[in-house]
């Protein structure tokens, strides 16, 4: 489903992505860890549009997505949707206008139709009658999940999940895994998570790659994470200060 | 030598964004007209009470500083003319758009630069929305419509604050005061001040959101980008305003 190939990019002098290599199979869902900063969130920006890489491919459902123009963007980014790390709810819009936003601008639906969509969505993330609440009203945790709410409101294709359970606290994190583990199996979503926690994201991966220094260095089931014998991967499965991974290193 | 180039790339990214700004208006996504009517309320109705209060005391601090001249030469009978004819030509289109530009123009780089730093300009993309079709374009036709009625609203009170001066003081009748006005007053005199308040109103709509743009993806950056919003505005809106009072100087004698 996505394919990314020799993927490198820089922000001034500093060398983010490094040649990042990895496949990620439809329907499956796939955790990217890392330590903080070490380019996660900047990859899956490139997986989105949101950045262009300096060199390197990037294959969504086969078709290369690097150097496409505005339209072919659209078109993919309509397949495609994100949930962010702070949520980033429009602040200026309430949460049927959030979530139906994609709905309202691009779907010839009339107003019944969105409405009954929101809903739906809404009720798939556990949320009830909070349709007129702004999201200054709402808590961390409803805020997260108003916004997988309006990423799957459209019914894409793959979601991708920046840091889902950041800034939640424990039960909340679980309900937020929960909701990844379902809306995958209901939906046959293919999910992306990139997460440092990997106690969450044991919960809710088929898949994990490790990044470090801007590169993939490894890829496996989850199950077999815990038996690579790379000391840079069981460092940060151990989550020890000591190894090959310097503590200023990211 | 490299502050030139700087000056020259941040004139063109405003050209740019200007071009960006009509592209978006004349594409076929559909318009929220709602959206702009608010933003004509927001950046321009509620910025009445301020530009009243600087525009009627504007009015009789010149009415009072001419008058202390005219007074000299037995004239003060033509006070009305020069607080005419000074606040339709120069001081309204400049103290009505600096006023915009620190009131509604640092709002919009305030509100954007925030989304900027909470990441919702990213979930806009995401969603399909462009940002600046979204976000600016409606801000933007807001500034260019109602800035140039402020500035007319800017002019009348500043008059009357002149007719204070001139009835209290000097003993003008309203209609004596009223006609030496209009006999001063010319069509080009209104039109220079109409044509300042449209290039003023695009300087701040595009400086506002350069800034908002530019500014770094922190809360830090929101008061930096909306320090350099303010201060930039100004400075264009005197530069562009010497500009073009020289030029209808030369083409409107």
């Amino acid at each position: 489903m996505i394919e990314i190939h020799n993927l490198y990019k820089k922000f001034g002098s500093q060398e983010i992505l490094r040649g990042v290599e990895l496949n990620i199979e439809r329907s499956s869902t796939h955790a990217i860890i890392g330590r903080s900063g070490c380019g996660k969130s900047v990859l899956l920006k490139h997986i989105i549009g949101l950045l262009q890489p300096d060199r390197g491919d990037i294959f969504i459902g086969g078709v290369n997505i690097v150097g496409i123009g505005e339209k072919e963007k659209k078109d993919i980014r309509l397949k495609i949707s994100m949930v962010f790390q702070e949520s980033a709810l429009f602040d200026f819009l309430n949460v049927e206008e959030n979530v139906g936003f994609v709905l309202q601008r691009y779907f010839p639906w009339d107003r019944k139709e969105i409405k009954e969509r929101v809903r739906e969505s809404l009720e798939m993330v556990g949320l009830y009658h909070i349709e007129k609440k702004y999201p200054k009203e709402l808590s961390g945790g409803m805020k997260k999940r108003v916004a997988i709410a309006r990423a799957i409101a459209f019914r894409p294709r793959v979601i991708l999940y920046d840091e889902p359970t950041a800034g939640i606290d424990p039960i909340g994190a679980d309900v937020i895994n929960s909701l990844i583990v379902r809306l995958h199996d209901q939906l046959a979503i293919t999910s992306v998570v990139v997460s440092h926690d990997l106690e969450n994201v044991r919960k809710v991966a088929d898949t994990i790659s490790m990044m470090l220094g801007g590169r993939i260095i490894y890829s496996g089931r989850k199950d077999d994470l815990s038996l690579c014998h790379d000391e840079r991967v069981k460092q940060f499965v151990s989550g020890s200060r000591q190894g090959p991974i310097s503590a200023q290193e990211v | 030598m490299s502050r030139l180039i700087k000056l020259a790339y941040y004139l063109g990214s405003l050209v740019f964004l200007l071009g960006e700004i009509i592209s978006s208006f004349f594409s076929r996504q559909k318009k929220n007209l709602l959206d702009i009517i608010n933003q004509m309320i927001f950046l321009g109705l509620d910025s009445l009470g301020l530009v009243s209060v600087v525009a009627l005391f504007t009015g009789i601090i010149i009415a009072f500083q001419s008058a202390y001249q005219l007074q000299r030469l037995s004239s003060e009978i033509y006070i009305a003319s020069l607080v005419v004819l000074s606040l339709t030509r120069e001081l309204g289109p400049v103290l009505a758009s600096l006023i915009v530009a620190g009131r509604s123009g640092a709002a919009i780089t305030a509100q954007i630069s925030s989304m900027k730093a909470t990441e919702q300009l990213d979930a806009l993309k995401t969603l399909g929305a462009e940002p600046v079709e979204y976000l600016i374009m409606p801000r933007f036709i807001a500034l260019v419509v109602t800035l140039p009625l402020l500035i007319v609203y800017a002019d009348f009170l500043g008059i009357l604050g002149g007719y204070i001066v001139g009835g209290s003081k000097f003993g003008m009748s309203f209609g004596l005061y009223f006609r030496m006005s209009l006999e001063a007053l010319q069509f080009k005199d209104i039109l220079a001040g109409l044509i300042k308040s449209f290039v003023f109103a695009i300087i701040i709509g595009l400086i506002s959101a350069r800034e908002a743009f530019d500014a770094s993806g922190a809360s830090e950056g929101v008061g930096i980008a909306v320090n350099k919003e303010i201060v930039r505005s100004f400075i264009m809106i005197i530069i562009a305003d010497c500009f073009l009072t020289t030029l209808f100087y030369s083409i409107l004698r």
